[in-house]
C-alpha cells in the first residue's frame, strides 16, 4: 500500500482570518479516509486546498509523491483528483446529462467515457430518468447523487467527497453510503469530509477529527468510533 | 402597408446589430458579473478599424468583392485582439477585487480608447465617410418597399453570426465549458476547464462581434463619427438597453432583445415622434423591469440547498 495524498503543516487563511493551523493528513491508495469535525473547523478548506482552489500559506500537498500545492485547480483534476464539493454545486441550468458530460471534460476517449457514464447512471438510476431535465429541479437527493456520479465520470484516482449527506433523508444517506463502498472497492480511493461521523466511520478505514483548524485525532475508523472523545462529542453518546 | 413593411425592415436591421452588441454585454457579465462599459468602444473600433483597413487597402471606389469580406474579418480580427488584450491588462488583476473596481476600471479603459482613437495619428478627431464594400443595389421591390442589398447583407450576416454563436454556446465542448463558468468559477474550474482560457475566449468572441456591428453599422450608416462621438455610447448604451431587457447573462436573451429594441424604436420613430426614439427605448426597458426584474428570459431557476 502506497501513500496517495500526503499533507503536512498545511496553513491556509481567507484574508486575515486564519482557517488551518498546521494540517496532517494522509490518504493510502485504495483506502476511504474520513475528515470529521464540527462546523467551521476547516474541513471544507482542507478540500478545497487539495482542489488547488485555495494557495496555501505555508505547508505541502503532495499526490503521488508530487507537489500539486500551488497548482491551478483545473491541472489537479487532470492528475485525477475530482472534487463534489459543499452544497453540491450542480450547474442548475443545465441538463442532467450536461452535468455529467462536464465531469467528462478533461478526458477525450469518447469509448470510455460513455462506459463511465453507464456506470454512473448504473449507480444513480434516478439519474437515468432525468437526463433531459435542469439539474436546478432536481430534489437535493438527487442532485447530491448528481454531483458525486459527475465526479466520477472525470476518472479520478482519489475522489473528494464534500459531506454527501448534508440534508439528506436517512434512507437517501444509507444508499448514498452503501454507494460509496462500491465506488472504493472498485478501485477508487476517497477522502471523506462529514459531519455524520456515526456513517463516516462505519465505511472508512481511517478518520481524522479536524477541531479549529488542527487535527486533535487520528486512528483507525474503528478505534475512533470506539474512543470515549469521539463518541461524546461526534456520536452523541456517553 | 408600405410603411409598415419599410418599418420592419428597418427595425429588423437596426435591431440585428444592437443584437451583436449586447451579445459581448451580456456574455462578460454573464462570466464576471461587471458590465464592460468599454464594449461601446470595441463597437466604435470596429468601425474606424474597418474605414482604416479600406484606405489602406486603396478600397474607396469600386471595391473588388473581396473587399467586404476581407475588412469584416480583418477588423473583427484586430478588435478580438484587443478585447483579449484588455482583459488580460485591466480586468484579470482585478479578478478577486470588489466589483466596483472593476466598473470604475471599465470607465477607465473605455475613456482611454476614445482618446487615444481621437489623437491626430489614429483615428483623428474628424468623422470620415465609409467606402460602400457591400454591393449596394435595389433587390426588388415589395409593396412600394424598395429591399436593399446592403440591408439584407447586415441583416443575413447578423443573424449568420448570431446563429453561429448559438450553436457554439449550446451545442460545443467550449459552449458548455462557457455556460459552466458564468454558473460558477470554482465549480467550473473543479471540472478541470481552464477558467482563465474560457474568459480570454469570451472577450475575444465578445468583441469581434461587436466589431462586426461596427463594420455592418459603418456599411449601412457610411458616415462615420469621431471616436469620442456620444452617438458611439448612445448605440452601445441601447445595446446594453437589449442585454438587459433579454435577461442580462442569457445570450438567447440578448438576441431576442436587441431585436425588440430595434423594432421599437423604429416603430416609435415611424409612427409617433421621431424626435422621442431614445425614449421609447428607455420606456421599454423601465416596463420590462417593472414586469419581469430579471428580464424576458433572465434565470428564472430555484436553486436547491
Ligand atoms: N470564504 C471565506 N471567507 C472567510 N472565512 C471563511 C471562508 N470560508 C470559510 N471561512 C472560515 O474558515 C473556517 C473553516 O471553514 P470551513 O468551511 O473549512 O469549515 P467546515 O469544517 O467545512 O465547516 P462546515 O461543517 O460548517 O461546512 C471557518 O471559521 C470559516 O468561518
Ligand atoms: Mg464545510
Amino acid at each position: 500500500m502506497s501513500t496517495m495524498l500526503e499533507i503536512s503543516g498545511l496553513h491556509v487563511s481567507y484574508g486575515a482570518i486564519q482557517a488551518l493551523h498546521g494540517v496532517d493528513l494522509k490518504v493510502e491508495e485504495g483506502q476511504i479516509v474520513t475528515l470529521i469535525g464540527s462546523n467551521g473547523a476547516g474541513k471544507s478548506t482542507t478540500l478545497r486546498a487539495v482542489s488547488g482552489l485555495l494557495k496555501p500559506v505555508s505547508g505541502t500537498i503532495t499526490f503521488h509523491g508530487q507537489r500539486i500545492d500551488g497548482m491551478k485547480a483545473h491541472d489537479i483534476v487532470r492528475l485525477g483528483i475530482s472534487q463534489a464539493p459543499e452544497g453540491r454545486g450542480v450547474f442548475a441550468n443545465m441538463t442532467v446529462a450536461e452535468n455529467l458530460d462536464l465531469g467528462a471534460y478533461v478526458r477525450d476517449d469518447k469509448a470510455g467515457i460513455a462506459s463511465d457514464m453507464e456506470r454512473s447512471l448504473d449507480l444513480f438510476p434516478r439519474l437515468r430518468e432525468r437526463l433531459q431535465q435542469k439539474a436546478g429541479t432536481l430534489s437535493g437527493g438527487e442532485q447530491q447523487m448528481l454531483a458525486i456520479g459527475r465526479a466520477l465520470l472525470a476518472r479520478p484516482k482519489l475522489l473528494l467527497l464534500d459531506e454527501p449527506s448534508l440534508g439528506l433523508a436517512p434512507q437517501v444517506v444509507a444508499t448514498i453510503f452503501q454507494i460509496l463502498r462500491d465506488i472504493n472497492k472498485s478501485g477508487t480511493t476517497i477522502l471523506l469530509v462529514e459531519q455524520n461521523a456515526h456513517m463516516a466511520l462505519e465505511v472508512a478505514h481511517r478518520g481524522y477529527v479536524l477541531e479549529v483548524g488542527r487535527v486533535v485525532l487520528s486512528d483507525d475508523a474503528k478505534v475512533l468510533a470506539q474512543s470515549d472523545e469521539v463518541r461524546k462529542h461526534y456520536l452523541g453518546v456517553g | 402597408m408600405t410603411k409598415l413593411l419599410q418599418t420592419l425592415m428597418d427595425g429588423v436591421s437596426v435591431g440585428s446589430l444592437y443584437a451583436l452588441i449586447a451579445l459581448g454585454y451580456t456574455m462578460v457579465y454573464g462570466i464576471l458579473k461587471f458590465i464592460n462599459f468599454a464594449h461601446s468602444d470595441i463597437f466604435m473600433l470596429g468601425a474606424w478599424v474597418s474605414f482604416t483597413l479600406a484606405t489602406l487597402m486603396g478600397w474607396t471606389s469600386d471595391a473588388p468583392w473581396i473587399a467586404g469580406p476581407a475588412v469584416i474579418c480583418g477588423s473583427m480580427l484586430i478588435c478580438g485582439t484587443i478585447g483579449f488584450v484588455i482583459e488580460r491588462l485591466a480586468y484579470r488583476p482585478l479578478r478577486a477585487a470588489p466589483r466596483i473596481n472593476v466598473l470604475i476600471t471599465a470607465i477607465g479603459v473605455s475613456l482611454f480608447l476614445e482618446n487615444v482613437g481621437q489623437l491626430e495619428y489614429v483615428f483623428g478627431t474628424r468623422p470620415q465617410r465609409m467606402p460602400s464594400l457591400l454591393p449596394d443595389t435595389v433587390l426588388a421591390s415589395v409593396a412600394g418597399v424598395s429591399i436593399r442589398l446592403v440591408d439584407v447583407l447586415v441583416i443575413g450576416i447578423a443573424f449568420s453570426l448570431m446563429g453561429a454563436l448559438e450553436y457554439l454556446v449550446f451545442s460545443t465542448k467550449l459552449g458548455r465549458a462557457m455556460r459552466a463558468v458564468s454558473h460558477d468559477l470554482k465549480t467550473a474550474s473543479l471540472m478541470g476547464i481552464d477558467v482563465d482560457r474560457v474568459i480570454s475566449i469570451t472577450f475575444i468572441i465578445g468583441s469581434s462581434l461587436a466589431a462586426a456591428a461596427g463594420f455592418l453599422t459603418a456599411a449601412k450608416y457610411p458616415s462615420i463619427n469621431q471616436p469620442a462621438h456620444s452617438n458611439w455610447i448612445l448605440f452601445g448604451l441601447k445595446a446594453f438597453v437589449a442585454a438587459v431587457v433579454g435577461g442580462i447573462g442569457n445570450v438567447r436573451g440578448a438576441m431576442a432583445g436587441g431585436l425588440m429594441i430595434g423594432l421599437v424604436e423604429m416603430f416609435g420613430a415611424a409612427f409617433f415622434s421621431p424626435n422621442l426614439r431614445d425614449v421609447y427605448v428607455f420606456t421599454l426597458l423601465i416596463v420590462v423591469l417593472l414586469i419581469k426584474p430579471d428580464g424576458l428570459l433572465g434565470r428564472a431557476t430555484v436553486e436547491k440547498v
